[in-house]
């Protein structure tokens, strides 16, 4: 059957809203006035609730994953609210067009929104790949530039908040100083400012040092990072709310950021040349991008350095680290990053792992679960413990495995056992002592 | 003084230390959810016997003591390292801990490495689930032990679910198969379940502990750990406490225990979680509805000795057994309705005994047996006719409703729901086995929580705030209804929860309908779960419509078999049925034994009746009935098995290479063995899936949700790991190859990059050189450039003329593989056509071909008089066309091109056979559907596991040919 919906026409930019899923709280904040500068209504999804899985559950094949019930979810709860003038509102969603089933999301919402009555929804995809060409919504450099910068700048915030919201005196004073930096970028962005590389080199630093000025205690706590798949990962909806159970038993968080994953996806294309075959230029342009990308991240690490924070490897280590673990052509889902982020977890001292996962999640079986046992046998300090999510998972379940992790990881903290205190960064910058012959 | 407080999932335990660490106080009890009364009771009891004192240190341990311990501030200890800390004090030189509790199973690892694991959300294998099968066997749990202890032998069951298990066991019990075999079959399942699905490869040994409810209780759980694991383990004193023991060892706080007794009363839960909206409004509104349904009521008749003629329908179901008796009018004289106790036969003979003496004379036109039993009610009986169940219940309901254009039937164990055009079941659903919310579902809760199912499903219709439990499987609902319980929901609240569940599991799990207008106008709602009227009235609210539920909604299949017997009979026939005499001398005997006529070596169930008659059940192919192979069937896939076998070693000079005949490989098999081959490599393959290989690499599967296709080529791996190779192949492969039929061709993820789960889980490759590289063979000429480098990391002197040459070899093979499949799928066509019969296309992936994987599904299509070809050797025959999903895996672009191929053939019908766990086809299947249907034809989905119960793969097979029967008799001359 033949579900038309209605398209995405460059009209709509003017007379139509955008409803965008929220999936990192932060980097999408930033995201929003990034669209907003290039004359797009864009408004993020906050609602929530029992309602947004169960509209998914009647609209998607139960057995897809759990992210894109909850997206379809939550796409069905806005436009059922009344809230949205029907004729002119627009859906946007994310399309990496990977060999994961994640590429057919869109698809599934199209038809979900068929099925429900909203045929004159336009859905636009917002992909890096060509995918949907004729959309109306295209990718244009100001934008991509602003995207990124979007991810840049919500990487560093959370990092910041992050390392310094545990230890504050004062409760609510990094959520606070987190606010007030996204509104004053968004104000940026609108105006057209604020994300050009000088700009994000200057300002890094300026946000890092006010957030290393909040008064904070220093005692130790048990260090958790959390990987997975990235819907779940990032999303209070996906995780029923991870990250704020993680606070609330006394925990410092560590989410490795988003743009990894941007790099990451800029990798996956070179690589693909270099294991199959394919034109220079194809191999060399990602490259190029990266490079970019690169001293944008150099700065970002540093101005975390510099105000005392830990920062994370960059993708120059990241990549190497899978090494004699898990091939770098394994690009489906989270694929070969899951893994890097997790050993880089375990190196810099975040060696409790939480590793989330939609239930049935198939790349997770290969790069999370089926990497783990690889991990420990070479960093045996790595306490990993995979987590599904799903409709009817309960948190009771989830929070009693999460508490078993806990549990172990306080034990090696009281009795001095972690090995790497937090001020210390020893793996910065250097590529990490990882035999590269692989195990075979 | 030091207390320690565990709380489980079903029972409450507490273990009270004095300064010098000695038991003074200890309890196990079950707790039946009352958790926070128990606790307290408990708190004052250890005052009045322990500690007179008052005051002692405290910890809480358990996972349904979290919430409590964190609302009354008392230290929470997570139960494993509670475990932890006690054996490490009591038991200090042990290696191993294997702990069962209610719903968890551990196991921990203390020397070399400590390591905790713990079962994940889905996982069987626990007190649960014991309870549940002893339930199903109808024992207790210590006479389940001491039936098990008398058992001859075990048979095969999947623990991995409660609910696969329960169809795994339902057969057997239904075939006779001994209780005490079961029993035992049933420990053993869950020493399995155990050791593959936390072990995960690590090697138990050294000094084992057995914890926990389940080990400390039965002898034969302990005995076949023991056995498996080739341990004598022992199960210490106070098996039962060390989670509260090692909770009193970590106490470091100091409480006074009756000031916390009281602040426990005080904390009430706050009825705080997420609620429906309310079944019925008002009391008027249920009187309506209520009335409404009274009015659906069948003719029914005295059955007076002036009836004449009358027609019998016997519905032998998975749980219980229903007759029907009915005049030529079709008016009802009499009906039965019981629970089956395991063997129908006795509960038959009884009800048709009785029937012979009240009505003495009485005229048997015919008699029509249906459901799960029907071959066994024919064979004992001597019933006329036989019908397959879906058929029944339309017969049934359009006898009811002319123009009935949906039925939904929820009966103990089975949901089925049929979509009915033009006269005749144009759709066809079914339950899979992982969504089985069905009738039996609402009596276990109701049984747990000590209601009568009846008067439970009452107590939820005037439910204020129904618990929105979710819809999925029963394990998950088991936690759900505990999380409630917690969270203050009322019985009545949960109640109506549950019946709601029912529903949307049926309308968004199995029937996948999210509109009214998607099921039909004219619906009949029937099986005996309706009489729930809480269930009734959630399937209207949820859906937005009326429905008729018809008085007799329970005996539909008995009153349709009736029927359909009515309408094949003439008048004057007389039924064949026993006669009063002939029931006075019944007997019934049930043997076990091994099937010896092939390596299958089924287990076989033998019931044997007067006169000779028996029924065999358990086969897998019809030899053992008729004691000769199947004749030459039409089926391609005993055709690519045969070609698969084919590919033996030849006499390589540069070494032997071995290759696992698993997953893709079941395709690219040709390829790499004419490339290595030429290469002057002797290229071994891996045995033939069968049920010893996967356990042989069971205990190496990380990911237990995984699809059991890839699950099984750990075993292939572990097979290929003794031949003493020089290496083994099994590359990583992101694309597959391009057949133009998609937008992308790629492999799934776990096809693509199961290689890697193998290299980093399966400790036999140690010493073996695993070659698992990134290749592409999409792109021929960077291929051979690609390849040469890899083969350079292993072997000394491979030139790349030599892969270049290899490689045209291997694609010649390839393509030579393809058109051989292809041409021998065109010429059963043919003769199929020449014979007049019907075509089916058992659409899966190339490993569904796995004997092991398929559970000869193929040979049993054979068996109802069809043929059988692959996907592949008919996709190629259609043209590339727009899906409406993203069509980018090459597998799967197949299986599309040949939905779409079979709508253009009259006689050609698609089969999908679906892994359990293949997260793909939640998108695939739909698509396929829709193909389908858009084309006129008729969807089955097959889902196959590690285990698969044929009985239910049988009723949706015969469902689909007597659609198809009738579609025909409707328009002659068209399908």
């Amino acid at each position: 059957m033949e579900y038309t919906t209605a398209k995405f026409t460059k009209d709509m930019k003017r007379t139509h809203t955008i409803l965008v899923p929220n999936m990192a709280p932060l980097q999408f904040k930033l995201m929003k006035a990034a669209m907003e500068r290039e004359g797009y209504r864009v408004e993020l999804l906050g609602n929530c609730g029992e309602q947004v899985a169960q509209l998914g559950l009647k609209y998607v094949h139960n057995d897809t994953c759990y992210p894109a019930l909850l997206v379809i979810g939550q796409f069905l709860d806005a436009l059922n609210s009344g809230r949205y003038d029907l004729d002119h509102t627009a859906l946007l969603i994310t399309q990496t067009g990977g060999g994961c089933r994640a590429s057919n999301y869109i698809h599934l919402l199209r038809k979900a929104l068929y099925k429900a009555g909203y045929k004159q929804v336009p859905v636009a995809s917002l992909n890096f790949s060509g995918l949907e060409k004729d959309s109306g919504f295209q990718m244009t450099l100001p934008l991509a530039r602003m995207l990124i910068a979007a991810v840049l700048y919500g990487d560093l915030l959370m990092a910041l908040r992050n390392q310094t919201a545990p230890y504050e005196d004062e409760k609510g004073a990094a959520e606070a100083l987190t606010d007030t930096w996204i509104a004053a970028l968004s104000k940026q962005f609108r105006a057209g400012k604020g994300y050009s590389a000088p700009e994000m080199k200057r300002t890094f630093p300026v946000i890092a040092k006010e957030f290393a000025a909040i008064p904070k205690t220093h005692t130790p706590k048990v260090k958790v990072g959390v990987v997975g798949e990235i819907y779940v990962k990032y999303s209070p909806l996906g995780n029923n709310n991870l990250e704020e159970f993680l606070a609330s038993q006394d925990c410092e968080v560590n989410l490795p950021g988003l743009l990894g994953f941007v790099q990451y996806c800029c990798f996956n294309m070179s690589e693909t040349v270099r294991l199959y075959g394919g034109s220079k230029l194809e191999e060399l342009a990602p490259e190029l991008l990266l490079r970019w990308l690169d001293g944008l991240e150099k700065a970002l690490c540093g101005a975390l350095k510099d105000a005392g924070y830990h920062a994370p490897a960059p993708f120059s280590v990241l990549r190497t680290l899978p090494d004699g673990i898990i091939g770098m052509g394994n690009k489906m889902g989270e694929g070969w990053l899951l893994t890097a982020e997790m050993i880089e977890l375990v190196q810099s001292g975040y060696e409790n792992i939480v590793c989330a996962q939609p239930f049935g999640c198939l790349p997770n079986h290969i790069c999370g679960k089926g990497m783990v046992g690889k991990i420990r046998a070479l960093y045996p300090q790595a306490n990993i413990t995979p987590i599904d999510y799903d409709p009817s998972a309960t948190r009771v379940n989830q929070e009693n495995r999460i508490k078993l992790m806990l549990a172990v990881g306080r034990e090696r903290l009281e009795s001095g056992g972690e090995a790497v205190p937090h001020e210390e960064n020893p793996f910065y910058g250097q590529a990490p002592q990882i035999s590269s012959a692989a195990p075979v | 003084m030091r207390v320690g407080l565990d709380i489980g999932s079903t029972t409450i335990k507490c273990a009270v230390l004095d300064d010098q660490d000695n038991l003074v106080f200890h309890t196990y009890e079950r707790h039946y959810s009352h958790i926070v009364e128990k606790a307290r009771e408990l708190l004052l009891r250890v005052v009045r016997e322990a500690i007179p004192a008052a005051t002692a240190k405290l910890a809480i341990s358990g996972s349904a003591g979290m919430g409590l311990a964190q609302s009354c501030g008392v230290p929470f200890v997570q139960e494993v390292f509670s475990t932890r800390v006690a054996a490490t004090r009591l038991c200090p030189d042990t290696d191993v801990i294997i702990e069962l509790g209610g719903e968890d199973a551990k196991i921990l690892f203390l020397s070399g490495g400590t390591e905790v694991r713990m079962n994940g959300s889905c996982a069987g294998g626990t007190g649960a689930f014991i309870d549940q099968m002893a339930t199903l066997l109808k024992m207790g749990a210590d006479e389940m032990d001491a039936a098990a202890q008398k058992a001859e032998k075990t048979y095969t069951i999947a623990s991995r679910c409660g609910v696969f298990a329960k169809s795994d066991i339902q057969p057997l019990i239904n075939q006779g198969a001994r209780a005490e075999d079961i029993a035992a079959s049933i420990y053993q399942a869950v020493v399995n379940q155990t050791i593959a699905g936390l072990a995960q490869g690590r090697p138990i040994k050294g000094k084992v502990l057995y914890l926990g409810g389940p080990l400390t209780f039965s002898t034969v759980l302990r005995q076949s750990f023991d056995r498996t694991l080739e341990v004598t383990g022992t199960c210490p004193e106070n098996s039962l406490l060390f989670v509260a023991l090692g909770a009193a060892l970590y106490a470091d706080q100091e409480f006074n225990l009756p000031q916390l007794a009281d602040r426990l009363e005080q904390y009430s839960a706050q009825a705080d979680y997420a609620s429906q909206p309310p079944l019925f409004k008002s009391k008027q509104e249920y009187d309506e509805f209520h009335a409404r349904h009274l009015k659906a009521s069948v003719p029914h008749r005295p059955f007076g000795p002036d009836v004449g003629p009358v027609h019998i329908g016997i519905d032998s179901g998975s749980t219980t057994v229903k007759l029907v008796v009915i005049d030529d009018e079709a008016n009802l004289l009499f009906t039965s309705y019981q629970p089956n106790l395991g063997n129908p036969v006795p509960l038959i003979r009884e009800v048709l005994q009785k029937l012979y003496a009240a009505h003495p004379g009485l005229q048997v036109a015919s008699a029509t047996a249906t459901g799960y039993g029907e071959e066994l009610v024919k064979q004992a009986f001597g019933a006329d006719f036989g019908v397959v169940e879906t058929v029944a219940h339309f017969t049934a309901a359009r006898h009811f409703m002319p123009e009935v254009d949906f039925i939904i039937d929820i009966g103990g164990q089975d949901m089925k729901c049929f979509k009915i055009a033009d006269g005749a079941i144009s759709d066809i659903f079914l339950n899979e086995a992982c969504s089985s919310g069905c009738g039996s579902f609402l009596q276990t809760f109701a049984q747990a929580l000590g209601y009568d199912v009846k008067e439970f499903a009452a107590l939820g219709l005037f439910a204020d705030r129904p618990v929105d439990l979710g819809s999925r499987c029963t394990v998950f609902m088991n936690s759900s209804v505990k999380q409630a319980q917690k969270d203050g929901a009322t019985v009545e609240n949960i109640s109506a929860g549950l019946s709601i569940s029912v529903v949307k599991n049926a309308l968004y799990k199995v029937i996948r309908a999210s509109r009214p207008e998607e099921l039909g106008r004219n619906i009949v709602v029937q099986g005996g779960t309706f009489y729930n009227e809480a269930v009734l009235r959630a399937f209207e609210q949820e859906m937005g419509v009326e429905v008729i539920r018809p008085d007799i909604a329970g005996l539909m299949g008995a009153f349709g078999a009736a029927l359909y017997g009515k309408g094949l009979v003439g008048t004057g026939h007389a039924s064949a049925l026993l006669g009063p005499a002939d029931l006075e001398n019944f007997t019934q005997q049930v043997k076990n034994v091994q099937c010896g006529l092939c390596g299958n070596h089924c287990q076989l169930t033998v019931n044997l009746f007067p006169g000779g008659k028996k029924l065999i059940s358990g086969n897998r192919c019809e030899r053992p009935v008729t004691g000769r192979a199947a004749a030459d069937s039409l089926n391609l896939y005993e055709y690519k098995q045969q070609l698969l076998a084919a590919y033996q070693p030849g006499s390589g000079t540069r070494g032997r290479i071995g290759i696992p005949l698993a997953l893709n490989m079941y395709e690219l098999l040709p390829f790499w063995h004419a490339f290595f081959t030429s290469l002057g490599f002797a290229v071994v393959t891996s045995p033939v899936s069968s049920r010893e290989l996967y356990q042989s690499g069971q205990g190496t599967i990380p990911s237990d949700t995984a699809c059991f296709p890839a699950k099984m080529a750990h075993g292939h791996i572990h097979a290929l790991a003794q031949m003493g190779l020089d290496a083994i192949f099994y590359p990583c492969m992101t694309y597959n190859v391009d057949e133009g039929l998609g937008q992308n061709h790629y492999n799934c993820p776990v096809v693509a990059y199961y290689p890697e789960v193998i290299a980093g889980n399966c400790p036999e490759l140690e010493g073996t050189k695993f070659i698992y590289d990134y290749v592409g063979i999409h792109r021929r000429k960077d291929f051979v450039v690609h390849m040469t480098a890899i083969l350079a990391k292993y072997f000394a002197g491979i030139s790349k003329a030599e892969v270049a040459a290899a490689t045209d070899a291997a694609w010649a093979e390839y393509e030579r593989h393809m058109a051989q499949v292809r041409a021998k799928g065109a010429e059963i066509i043919k003769q199929a056509r020449a014979e007049g019969k019907r075509i089916v296309v058992l659409a899966g992936r190339p490993y569904h071909v796995d004997p092991e994987v398929n559970h000869g599904i193929d040979k049993l299509i054979c068996r109802h008089g069809a043929a059988v070809v692959t996907e592949d050797s008919v996709s190629w025959l259609q043209e590339k066309f727009a899906t409406t999903v993203l069509n980018q895996w090459t597998y799967h672009s197949r299986l599309y091109a040949a939905a779409k191929y079979c709508t253009t053939q009259p006689d050609m019908e698609l089969v999908q056979l679906v892994s359990f766990g293949c997260g793909l086809d939640a998108i695939t299947t739909d698509e396929t559907r829709e193909i389908l249907h858009d084309g006129g034809k008729l969807y089955t989905q097959l889902k196959i596991d590690e285990i698969t119960n044929l009985g239910a793969v049988n009723i949706r097979l015969r469902s689909l040919f007597a659609a198809l029967d009738e579609k025909q008799r409707n328009h002659p001359g068209k399908q």
